[in-house]
């Protein structure tokens, strides 16, 4: 892309018009501007994309596997284990990656952090394709995805915490479809539509603080079903308060690990302002994390302290846990100190992969291994690997797909 | 399958809605004491000699498909999969595994299927309610709103929903119903403990079978341990259990709370409301105080 941006004044879009005054059409907006022979060329030469290819010829065939021979055939069906890395990974780990929306969205429409403005839209997005893939991840897991609007219509379930989720999940989908829907409404040049959403932003940011805190929660207080069968130093009486407080470093830490990817591969499509400002806002970010994860960790320890399970500490699971403990909350909390105090971004962005990393690390410990930790431990079946792999891979396509074209890493000219 | 159209349900859930506001209908849930006359079932597992006929009668009364191993073939109740005994699955409502325990010169066996709680974890982590707990004491499943979360699986404290994964088109959960469309709600007993020949099994209303489990325990001084299992775990089970050894020598979880499973999420459940009305506010509050000094600021040049 950068060579093609260097031969030609057009590219990349960044407004309605080309250089000499006549609109790009949809069509050409999709295709980045290039000839579509080119842009096949372009993509073949990527090696990313071989990668992909390959993952897709296997995975799919497996993700067809799942649909057409039931769950069985692609999962060692076990009745101990009913929720696998679908959700463990899927659900339990992509929805707190998806924090950075109502975090973001929070600090620049309700407390007014305007410096922020040049991320909001990465965070926004980063959160609605989050929840749209873990939505995915569930529909791979349901037994009768067909039947998934079943809690809003046809039989309700009240007092349940799933029926929490699944009115929080759809509701916020929507409200974060709404946010990012200017950066769409910018792209096809539709202003009216823009207009509106800027006149309810107000609204939509703080139902997504309630239906985040909310949903959050209610995703940990599902283990709370499970008292005797989470290990104990995983297992906590306000779980639905851990797994929200861990949310907030795992959605930053989320946005400012895409914007590392962004500015190392994907330069030609953010703007002077995005790039300029992106160490500090790394920086400021990183803050956020580093507050979070103080947060998390005196919960963590009070959860151990409030059930008085010191003694399990001694034990091997105990052991497991305090490394857990180390490398997924004090030391990235260490390593963000250290790239605050020394303005170090590039340490603030590694740092933000091992906290993601670390997020997800607990809540595959929390849903899948510290499960059943009285019964026994369970390896997923292979199948079940790659169709976790597959979901993600379509998840990273979409992703690269939305931020080579709309306005989110630049701002659309002469609006 | 029922069929439910959308302008019914509107009506039903507005008139429900309204007559929940104005009716003061609450003290209702708080003052009942369950149902009093439910049926359960007291086992003696001293006297199980694992013959497996009520594997046998289950199979054949709910219509299971057939086994892999004939039901005379006592070989499978020592079987271990990942360490452990089976457990019942998509194709056995109740299994019997046999126990060898120490100091003790021949083996001894247990029953498993549901225990019909009487304040269900599946029922109540059920976000379409597809469980019902029956006047007669049966915990019942509706196959045609159930989506295949499998949340109640994971909730249930004694492992026994199993899923149908080899179904890819009309995948369901699996587990024992005390018979209830075919015996219970005639007030029979269900068919597995008919097929008892040792007299394992005792039908009758769970409130005369707690008093008769502590009467034996009473009377035979030495015999059994002294704990009725099922009368306080997980909040009560209509199935009860009488034993001459140790319940853990069984595989029994005896680190289950008395109290019922939903009682550990209330905490979470109670702070919803609370999130759902003071955020708004408070955030409101939170915007206009951080912006104030931008609007002061856009006032003041607007008037100049």
């Amino acid at each position: 892309m950068q060579n093609n941006i260097k031969s030609n004044m057009n590219l990349p879009i960044a407004s309605h018009l080309k250089e000499d005054g006549t609109p790009w059409t949809i069509k050409e907006k999709i295709f980045l501007g290039l000839k579509p022979s080119e842009y096949i060329s372009h993509m073949l030469k990527n090696p990313v994309n071989w990668g992909l290819f390959l993952i897709f010829a296997i995975g799919l065939p497996l993700i067809a596997q799942r649909y057409l021979m039931g769950l069985g055939s692609v999962t060692y069906a076990s009745d101990d284990y009913p929720w696998g890395l679908f959700l463990g990974f899927g659900l339990f780990g992509m929805v707190p990656l998806s924090a950075s929306g109502f975090m973001l969205g929070t600090s620049v429409e309700v407390f007014g952090a305007k410096d922020f403005k040049p991320i909001e839209r990465l965070a926004l997005l980063n959160g609605l394709l989050g929840y749209l893939f873990a939505v995915i991840y569930l529909m791979v897991d349901l037994g009768m995805p067909w039947r998934i609007y079943y809690p809003m219509i046809i039989s309700f379930g009240p007092a349940a915490v799933l029926f929490l989720v699944a009115w929080h999940v759809s509701t916020y989908l929507s409200v974060q479809i709404a946010e990012v829907s200017p950066a769409f409404f910018e792209w096809i040049g539709w202003q009216p539509g823009k207009k509106f959403i800027k006149s309810i932003i107000l609204g939509l940011t703080i139902a997504g603080i309630i239906l985040s805190t909310l949903h959050q929660g209610a995703l940990g207080a599902l283990f709370n079903y499970a008292p005797g069968k989470v290990h104990p130093l995983w297992y906590s009486g306000f779980l639905w308060f851990i797994f929200f407080c861990s949310s907030i470093p795992a959605g930053l830490s989320m946005v400012i690990a895409v914007s590392a990817i962004c500015i190392k591969f994907m330069k030609w499509r953010c703007d002077k302002n995005f790039l300029d400002n992106i160490d500090d806002l790394t920086l400021g970010i990183a803050k956020g994390c580093a507050l979070g994860l103080i947060t998390y960790l005196a919960l963590k320890m009070i959860s151990v302290a409030h059930d008085n399970e010191w003694a399990y500490l001694l034990t091997g699971w105990g052991q497991y846990f305090l490394f857990e403990i180390l490398v997924t909350i004090i030391i990235p909390l260490v390593l963000y100190t250290v790239a605050i105090r020394n303005r170090n971004a590039g340490l603030a962005r590694f740092t933000a992969f091992l906290t993601v990393i670390g997020i997800v690390f607990n809540r595959l410990n929390t849903s899948y291994i510290a499960f059943n930790w009285q019964i026994f431990q369970e390896i997923p079946h292979w199948k079940e690997v790659i169709i976790t792999i597959t979901i993600f891979a379509i998840y990273f396509v979409t992703y690269r797909f939305i931020l080579y074209r709309l306005p989110i890493l630049y701002t659309w000219k002469n609006n | 399958m029922q069929n439910i159209q959308r302008r019914t349900l509107l009506k039903t859930g507005l008139a429900g809605a309204i007559s929940g506001l104005l009716m003061p209908n609450h003290s209702k849930a708080a003052t009942f004491d369950g149902y009093t006359e439910s049926m359960g079932v007291l086992v003696d597992l001293s006297r199980c000699v694992g013959c497996r006929s009520c594997e046998a009668a289950c199979n054949k009364e709910q219509g299971l498909p057939a086994p892999d191993k004939p039901f005379d073939d006592m070989s499978v109740m020592k079987e271990l999969h990942h360490g452990q005994k089976r457990r019942p699955d998509e194709s056995h409502y109740t299994v019997v595994n046999q126990y060898d325990v120490k100091g003790i010169d021949h083996p001894l066996f247990r029953k498993i299927q549901c225990n019909h709680c009487n304040e269900p974890a599946c029922l109540t982590s059920c976000f379409v309610n597809a469980y019902t707990k029956t006047p007669e004491g049966a915990v019942i499943y509706n196959p045609d709103v159930c989506v295949g979360c499998r949340t109640c699986m994971v909730a249930c404290p004694f492992n026994i929903p199993a899923f149908k994964y080899s179904s890819a088109f009309s995948p369901r959960i699996m587990k024992c119903i005390f018979c209830y469309d075919t015996r219970l709600k005639a007030g029979k007993p269900p068919a597995c403990v008919e097929a008892c020949p040792n007299e394992v099994m005792i039908f009758g209303k769970r409130a005369d079978l707690i008093k008769l489990g502590w009467e034996r325990i009473k009377t035979n001084p030495g015999k059994y341990v002294n704990h009725l299992y099922g009368e306080k775990e997980a909040g009560g089970t209509a199935w009860m259990y009488l034993s001459g050894v140790p319940f853990e020598e069984y595989g029994f979880n005896t680190h289950l709370p008395k109290e019922p499973i939903l009682n550990y999420v209330k905490d979470f459940l109670a702070a919803v409301p609370m999130v759902l009305t003071i955020w708004p506010a408070l955030f409101t509050g939170f915007h206009l105080l951080a912006t104030r000094k931008d609007k002061a600021k856009e006032e003041k040049n607007g008037g100049e």
